[in-house]
């Protein structure tokens, strides 16, 4: 059970919070501009990386806030913690 | 005749206890486990093997014995325990098994709970090690738990001879538990196994409690910042001929059960061993009345200190030698053993001894399960011929016997030291405390395993009474067939030959087969093939443990409205919608569902009739941008919708495919009150709060969820406007003042403010009156005695599924399954061509624009009688419905009988099916009928809505 560092509460288990796939895939601002393989790719095609990956959380059973974690998908490993909105290169101003 | 030693042991003499095994009574004491207590009285045959149904005995004292499995009657029934776990207690009536037990059909009422508790260090196992390692720690003043599966702290100590400080293992014990008692952040739990370690320091620990009346137990799920594992080590079988008969134990227990329980498992006893720890089974043995006519020692230089003291008590030593065959039925009665070539051969001639117990001792594989499910890794380590803890990947760390060391000093000194680096890597820096000085237990010579003891005759592939898995009855000659058939994987052998699968998943026999298994592949050790995956539970729980009280009306919450107890009153069947009981129909005396139906579907559209729709998923969404938010999440506009008006709304998902449907009400500019599918309300308000936070964050728009504030009850049917009338008399009812789709709030006659909406989930003139949630059983009173003279009908959700599937109207998630979009179910009408919403771009994707697509279509059964059973296959006239796989049209969403069509109808997910209008299509039934039915319009009642509008 993973121990999840939401910005907002703190510390709590990973049954409060419901995973929201990979993080800092944007809605397209034009979507009609898209081609049917661009639009397919982002409805559809995520990355699956063995070792660190962005992701999205939210929690769920408490604040109900969305955020993104740096995971390490093969050790489990949570090397960072980050606000909605936030690239994982700035994300030295949130509390984690 | 009884084995109990006159004296010894941590049994109570004075408390004695009765119990029956195998219909027979017998004697006990207090401190007894079932197991010591039954070769107290002589008996070691437990049960018949699984496959061969070869007589089996205990062998060990613990949780990795392979054979004594019990049936428990009393004091609870509990199938498939292992009488050398289970407690003995007055009365306790068992039964041996065969290898598999039999669930008791009554509900388990034992008491079953969970306890969630954070802590700085956990410590798992309370022998010398874990004891040492919660000491050290407590003294921190850092939050301890000490767990272990026994009723007493001690472990090993429990049972032997050693000392500490001078004075006897199980004194040092109680000072180390005194001690622990007197620390306020320290809990120790006996008792309670740890079974599963998971991410982030997660250890889940099962604790019996059978002190309780009923019995019962906790699950403890523990987190801890720091964890030592004190786990120790468990014993190896030797793989020999005939290893299997009841009398040949582990050398370890043998000790246990004299040392601890006072027991003498054997009048002659023989002890095999590869390594130092069986001398002290031997010496004891001899000191307590048993005859030892040899220690066999693979070691052909067993050290010289451990011979004399063997020889000085009497005993043989048969160095360099191995016990190559046992004799014996129901119970051994002598063995025979040969030298061993330096390469493990048999030499020379074979001796035969008379013995009546045979103690083995094939060296010691730490419990290193814990570690593994922690994904710690592994290594082999030769010197020890042992799986060792090797990397740990958690902040974790082992002490004593759990990671090769085996004697008193050293396990002492591991786990001082672990227990108080534990607490400083905690937080609460403490010094590690001196190890006290102790005698009797000394760092062991180096043990000579043999793997695989060779048969007198005959080669690998006929050693079939060489037993690798007891319980599975897998032999040599198994693992020699599956190496034989190529496989080279530990875990392949595994699965082919089922070594470890059955109820202690190897731990009496995973690390020996490992050793086959290298053996016969030619492996220089076992290192090179080596382990299994280790998988938690550590020992069997049952499911009421993890259940715990979430069972039946705990099992899951249940959710009620306001006036549910009316409805319970007035005799309503319910069904489950989510989480929601809601009633389904309300029968009248002699009448079955069909009737009830029909009766309620006649009132709603002759006269007029009422529904508890207090369920629906209700959502206020609030700020100056909720119209454009709206706008964007739903198919159609709402930005512009009037103050005072409602609208039906469709959500897609990214991909164009229908989420969610409902109406929404503009209370105010900046006020939106949206409702939702009654299964859907949580996932739409989850819908909305990850666009609003991950995606739009600068609108200014909040959502909260209002389910629960508002009890709605629909009033519908031709007479529901002079019903509202009498209801509410304040308000102008007239089809002017407040038209279809509007909202209007007013205060009922009973003096309840009230919000009133004129939508129609059935077609008819209705209204949907809104109250505060805890007003709602005095608005649905209210709602009854104003409707009585127009003979009110109550009705559940059946009728309303079957009054929405006459308009065609369809329900997210029967009529649709995350495959279908608005244009599938006919509803191009609510897709606005003009803006940006989720969902749009994806309708002119290829597949997403074909024509064939499932369409939403009614059927009308040829037969008018005929009920199509929903979720039965469709196919057009001619099709081969023998073929594999036969060619599907779709299939039947609802069905339906039709009090307003006097027939009965469905609805259906057809291809192309909008361009079947009027065709025929075949629903073949599992009965082996095909019923005929005609493809239609959806909408089937009241196709120009003239009825609602009214």
């Amino acid at each position: 059970m993973l121990l999840i560092a939401c910005p907002w509460c703190g510390e709590r288990d990973e049954t409060e919070f419901h995973y929201g796939g990979q993080a800092h895939v944007a809605y397209p601002p034009d979507p009609e501009a898209l081609t049917d393989a661009e639009w397919g790719e982002y409805l559809f095609v995520r990355a699956n990386p063995k070792g660190e990956f962005a992701e999205r959380w939210v929690h769920g059973a408490g604040c109900r806030r969305w955020f993104n974690v740096v995971r390490h998908t093969v050790t489990h490993d949570i090397t960072a913690v980050y606000a909605a909105g936030q690239q994982p290169e700035d994300r030295n101003g949130v509390t984690a | 005749m009884s084995s109990r030693l006159p004296t010894g042991g941590r049994v109570d003499r004075s408390a004695p206890l009765r119990f029956t095994f195998d219909g027979v009574e017998y004697p006990g004491l207090s401190g007894d486990t079932l197991a010591s207590a039954l070769i107290a009285n002589g008996v070691l045959t437990v049960g018949p093997s699984l496959y061969r149904e070869r007589p089996r005995g205990v062998v060990t004292a613990g949780v990795d014995d392979p054979h004594a499995l019990v049936q428990l009657e009393r004091p609870q029934n509990e199938p498939m325990q292992l009488a050398t776990t289970v407690e003995l207690c007055d009365g306790l009536v068992a039964t041996g098994l065969q290898g598999r037990g039999r669930l008791e059909e009554e509900p388990d009422e034992a008491l079953f709970d969970k306890t969630y508790l954070h802590t700085d260090v956990l410590v798992v196992g309370a022998g010398p090690a874990g004891l040492a390692a919660a000491l050290a720690a407590g003294r921190s003043g850092a939050r301890v738990v000490l767990v272990d599966d026994q009723p007493e702290l001690g472990g090993a100590l429990l049972g032997g001879r050693e000392e500490i400080d001078g004075r006897p293992g199980p004194a040092w014990v109680a000072e180390v538990r005194a001690e622990l008692e007197t620390q306020p952040e320290t809990r120790v739990l006996t008792r309670a196994t740890a079974i599963g370690y998971h991410d982030r320091n997660y250890v889940l620990v099962a604790e019996r409690r059978p002190d309780r009346p009923g019995g019962g137990g906790r699950l403890w799920h523990l987190r801890a910042r720091q964890v030592v594992l004190a786990t120790g080590a468990h014993e190896r079988p030797l793989v020999f001929a005939g290893n299997d008969r009841p009398g040949v134990m582990a050398a370890a227990a043998v000790r246990t059960y004299l040392g601890r329980y006072a027991v003498l498992p054997g009048r002659r006893a023989v002890v095999f061993t590869t390594g130092d720890s069986a001398y002290a089974t031997a010496l004891e043995l001899a000191a307590a009345g048993a005859v030892v006519p040899a220690l066999v020692d693979t070691r052909p230089e067993p050290p010289a200190a451990l011979v004399e003291a063997a020889r000085a008590a009497g005993i043989e030593v048969l160095a360099g030698s191995a016990v190559v065959g046992t004799e014996g039925e129901e119970r051994l009665t002598g063995v025979r053993v040969s030298a061993l070539t330096d390469d493990g051969q048999l030499t020379g001639a074979v001796q035969e001894l008379a013995c009546d117990l045979l103690a083995v001792s094939g060296g010691w594989s730490p419990a290193v399960h814990l570690w593994s499910m922690a994904r710690g890794t592994v290594r082999y380590d030769e010197a020890l011929a042992a799986f060792v803890p090797d990397r740990a990947a958690q902040d974790v760390r082992t002490a004593g016997s759990a990671r090769g060391r085996h004697d008193l000093a050293g396990c002492l000194t591991e786990g001082l030291t672990a227990g108080a680096e534990a607490a400083t890597a905690a937080g609460f820096p403490v010094e590690v405390p001196a190890t006290p000085s102790c005698t009797g237990d000394e760092p062991p010579a180096a043990p000579r395993p043999v793997w695989l003891v060779p048969g007198e005759s005959g080669d690998p592939s006929t050693w079939r009474d060489h037993f690798v898995d007891t319980q599975r009855d897998a032999t040599v000659a198994d693992v020699h067939r599956a190496v034989r058939a190529g496989m080279r994987s530990v875990e392949h052998i595994k699965r082919y030959t089922t070594i470890g699968t059955a109820h202690d998943q190897g731990k009496s026999c995973g690390v020996a087969a490992i050793g086959v298994i290298a053996q016969l592949l030619g492996a220089r050790s076992p290192g090179e093939v080596g382990t299994t995956t280790y998988r938690g539970p550590y020992v069997p729980v049952s499911f009421a443990l993890l259940a715990g009280r979430e069972r039946g009306p705990l099992f899951d919450p249940v959710r009620t409205t306001p006036v549910h107890p009316w409805h319970v009153r007035r005799g309503a069947v319910f069904e489950n919608v989510g989480q929601w009981h809601r009633p389904r129909y309300y029968p009248r005396p002699g009448e079955d569902m069909d009737a009830a139906v029909l009766r309620e579907c006649r009132a709603a559209r002759e006269g007029v009739a009422m529904m508890d729709a207090s369920t629906l998923g209700k959502i206020d969404v609030i700020g100056p941008d909720a119209g454009v938010f709206l706008d964007r999440l739903y198919t159609n506009g709402f930005a512009k919708l009037p103050v005072g008006s409602a609208r039906y709304g469709v959500m897609c998902r990214a991909d164009g495919m229908v989420f969610d449907d409902g109406v929404t009400v503009r209370l105010a500019p900046d006020h939106y009150y949206l409702t939702t599918t009654t299964g859907n309300a949580a996932a739409v308000l989850d819908w909305m709060e990850e666009w609003l936070q991950t995606e739009w964050p600068e609108l200014r728009v909040s959502c909260t969820s209002v389910t629960e504030q508002w009890t709605t009850v629909a009033v519908v049917g031709p007479r529901s406007r002079e019903v509202l009338a009498a209801l509410a008399p304040g308000l102008d009812v007239s089809n002017e003042a407040f038209p279809f789709m509007t909202v209007r709030h007013t205060e009922l006659a009973n003096g309840l403010p009230a919000r009133i909406c004129r939508i129609s989930f059935s077609g008819e003139l209705s209204y949907e009156v809104n109250v505060a949630g805890w007003y709602g059983l005095a608005l649905w009173e209210a709602v009854l005695a104003y409707g009585a003279h127009a003979g009110i009908t109550p009705y559940g959700t059946e009728t309303m599924h079957v009054l929405r599937a006459e308009k065609g109207y369809p329900i997210v998630g029967q009529d649709t399954d995350g495959t279908v979009t608005p244009q599938d179910l006919g509803m191009s009408w609510i897709v606005a061509r003009h803006k940006d919403f989720v969902g749009r771009r994806s309708f002119a994707r290829a597949d997403t624009s074909r024509v064939d697509r499932k369409h939403l279509v009614g059927l009308l059964p040829v037969d008018r009688a005929e009920l199509l059973p929903e979720g039965a296959q469709l196919v057009a006239p001619g099709t081969d419905v023998t073929a594999v796989p036969a060619e599907s049209l779709g299939h039947v969403t609802s069905s339906y009988r039709s009090a307003a069509l006097g027939r009965t109808f469905a609805l259906a997910l057809v291809r192309g099916g909008r361009d079947r209008i009027g065709d025929t299509v075949l629903a073949p039934l599992p009965d082996g009928r095909t019923v005929a039915a005609t493809v239609t319009e959806p909408v089937l009642f009241d196709p120009k809505g003239t009825r609602r509008d009214g």
